[in-house]
């Protein structure tokens, strides 16, 4: 038992980085980041080629991951989506958008980091244990560095001053524009910390599973039942939905054949979603 | 400054593209008759690199070819063309892809890699006469009454009765445990595995366990399997993506065992990411490891490079496909690029030097013994071990 307890903790430290970032997204642009995924993935890559390849330390590629997919956010977010948003008031162009955006850079990050699987070795080595439970190092560093980052995150949101626009403008769009915010300015910064934080946590991840080209849908989707769990645009709600979603696959694999796991998962999803449409923590919508 | 007027600039550049269209092809094609190979399969997503080394294989040895001046074929030299298809693992887009290039009058295809989408073709190439490769272990592709499939490479219930017999007799491996891939080709790699392990008297610890493909952390799924205490892991049709993760989360918690695949890997994917846990592996791979490798498999493996950026040693069992379309071809003539009943009635009788083989061994059509008919390619079956980073031979076999 004590097993599956430490794997849901991992799993879920793992998984919150990831939904944090597409409901921060979410709650400042109202925007469904499909592309959540595929940014993930070059976070990963971006480490791979910082590490393996030009053979720079891995605190560096991590930076490097959080500042270029913070940048490719940003660059999406004002070339793209600001433009979109403007010149269309139905919100499924946004959302086709999104998904346009995550098959452009699925494909372009399949011809430049080609087809195969990449990883780097762990960060450090070693297994502790924790009373029948193992814990490799590897897994409690990526932990740890997961926490510290979800504090940061938070304490930036609650606390500084950018944050607190970005919580306005998730709250009430006008009223932020009327209180003399720079908007587009908070929007396009919103949106680049939120692939920053999917960057992170795919490089993060790399020294762990290792990353490749098509492997975003996957990420995507397990971030899309988080916040469908805890509830799209609140970031308490987003840590809930990972907490969730990350001691259920544990316990779903531990007690269950393994693909019966997801089945199960979404089973209790829709479920839970007739009752509470808008998620544990969400608002309910209207 | 000179100004240019936008229809100026619309003629200017349509004569340019006119005069582009009219000089490059029509000159090749004068010189040269062109055979038209197609490769349909998964070149996307997280399959994408099954398809991807079938495309990149094709290429190199129709590189090779064309640069000799093409195939000879009954006195006339052909410059290979490779026609890709992406079907991203959708038997729907299988489907359209197989459609258009039989539409192109393409009559040998390579792949597709998958069982779902392997047997999407089937009412294709039999309605527009073609015949393709897969890479795909359904039986029921290769058995009459179907005729128009030949299995690309060795299939893993042809693998597993030796795998497991060898690491029974010289490994002392005595318990057993699955893991397979939730989709109709890791299942019934699972359950052709269960068959051979039970025939050779191995105790079966555990064959409920399955991942789907999307999994991103195999962690607690293979918690499950190590928990259970075997001596070996079989991995049904994992791809070359999950192997080294799997065993990587299986040493971190423990497991001294061995590793099994019926299903070719790749050993720089398994440095990078088990590093020093990715030894212990037995799998099936190709004509690749440096022992066995003849002068022109190195020369297939460079050219490989060149094109795919790295060598993959899954490429090693999917080198053969091309070349056996080519040897085949030039025996049966000319009218079998048409027509695929002339090259069909080839296929009994042939055999070529195997060019990849430093030995010299003949490359043959086999499968009488698990098809009733002469449906796979006699790719050798050469068993492969994980050791200190590097693919080591354990044995080297051949189906019938």
């Amino acid at each position: 038992m004590t097993q599956i307890l430490v794997n849901g903790m991992l799993l879920s430290a793992n998984y919150a980085l990831i939904a944090l970032g597409i409901t921060l997204i979410f709650s400042i642009m109202n925007v469904l980041n499909f592309a959540h995924g595929q940014m993930f993935m070059i976070g990963g890559f971006v480490v791979y080629y910082a590490v393996v390849v030009w053979g720079l330390p891995f605190p560096l590629g991590l930076l490097g991951a959080a500042v270029i997919v913070g940048v490719i956010g940003m660059v999406v977010e004002s070339v793209f989506f600001r433009r979109v948003m403007k010149n269309s008031s139905r919100e499924e162009n946004t959302m086709l958008l999104a998904v346009g955006t995550a098959l452009l850079l699925e494909n372009v990050a399949l011809s430049l980091f080609g087809e195969k699987q990449r990883g780097i070795p762990p960060i450090i080595s070693g297994v502790y244990r924790l009373g029948d439970a193992f814990l490799p190092a590897n897994r409690l560093l990526v932990l740890g560095i997961s926490l510290a980052l979800i504090a940061a995150v938070l304490l930036f949101v609650n606390y500084s001053r950018t944050g607190r626009a970005m919580r306005a403008l998730a709250q009430d769009r006008t009223a932020t524009l009327l209180m003399g915010v720079d908007v587009p300015r908070i929007s396009t910064l919103g949106f680049g910390l939120g692939a920053a934080l999917a960057g992170i946590a795919g490089a993060l991840l790399i020294s762990i599973s290792g990353v490749n080209a098509g492997i975003g849908t996957a990420i995507s989707t397990k971030a899309f039942i988080m916040i469908m769990i805890g509830g799209a645009g609140v970031m308490s709600g987003a840590l809930l939905g990972a907490v969730t979603l990350g001691f259920a696959e544990a316990l779903g694999y531990a007690f269950f054949p393994g693909s019966v796991t997801y089945l199960i998962i979404f089973i209790g999803l829709i479920l839970f979603l007739l009752f509470r449409p808008q998620g544990i923590m969400g608002k309910p919508w209207g | 400054m000179i100004q240019v007027s936008r229809r100026t600039m619309l003629m200017s550049t349509g004569a340019l593209v006119l005069a582009a269209v009219m000089a490059g092809p029509s000159g090749a094609l004068a010189a040269d008759k062109v055979l038209k190979i197609g490769q349909l399969g998964v070149m996307s997503g997280p399959e994408a690199s099954w398809g991807l080394v079938n495309k990149f294989s094709a290429l190199a040895t129709a590189e090779m070819w064309n640069e000799k001046g093409g195939i000879e074929i009954g006195g006339d030299k052909y410059k290979i063309e490779i026609v890709s298809v992406d079907d991203r693992n959708d038997p729907k887009l299988t489907v359209s892809g197989a459609e258009r290039l039989t539409g192109e009058g393409i009559k040998y295809i390579i792949g597709p890699n998958m069982d779902t989408t392997a047997t999407s073709v089937r009412p294709i190439a039999e309605k527009n006469k073609a015949l393709y490769f897969p890479y795909a272990f359904a039986r029921s592709l290769y058995t009459a009454p179907a005729e128009n499939a030949v299995l690309g490479m060795v299939a893993s219930y042809q693998v597993a009765p030796v795998m497991y017999k060898i690491l029974k007799e010289e490994r002392g491996v005595k318990k057993i445990a699955f893991i397979a891939r939730n989709d109709s080709d890791g299942l019934l790699q699972r359950e052709e595995g269960v068959k051979v392990a039970e025939a050779l008297g191995l105790e079966i610890v555990s064959k409920d366990d399955t991942y789907e493909s999307s999994i991103t952390d195999f962690f607690p799924v293979v918690g499950n399997v190590v928990a259970k205490n075997p001596d070996l892991i079989v991995m049904s049709s994992v791809a070359p993506a999950h192997a080294p993760q799997i065993m990587r989360a299986a040493r971190e918690m423990g497991y001294t065992g061995l590793f099994g695949a019926e299903s070719a890997q790749d050993m720089k994917i398994i440095n990078e990411v088990a590093g020093e846990m990715g030894s212990g592996l037995i799998s099936i791979g190709g004509a690749s490891t440096p022992e066995i490798r003849s002068p022109y498999m190195e020369e297939f493996i460079d050219r490989y490079t060149k094109i795919a950026g790295e060598w993959n040693d899954e490429a090693g069992t999917k080198a053969y496909a091309l070349e056996m379309i080519l040897g085949t071809l030039q025996k049966a003539g000319p009218a079998a690029i048409d027509d695929i009943e002339v090259f069909k009635a080839a296929i009994p009788e042939f055999e070529m030097k195997n060019p990849f083989l430093k030995e010299d061994a003949v490359v043959k059509y086999v499968g009488t013994a698990d098809f009733g008919q002469k449906r796979q390619i006699g790719v050798p079956m050469v068993i492969t071990e994980t050791k200190d980073g590097e693919l080591t031979t354990l044995s080297i076999g051949s189906v019938e």
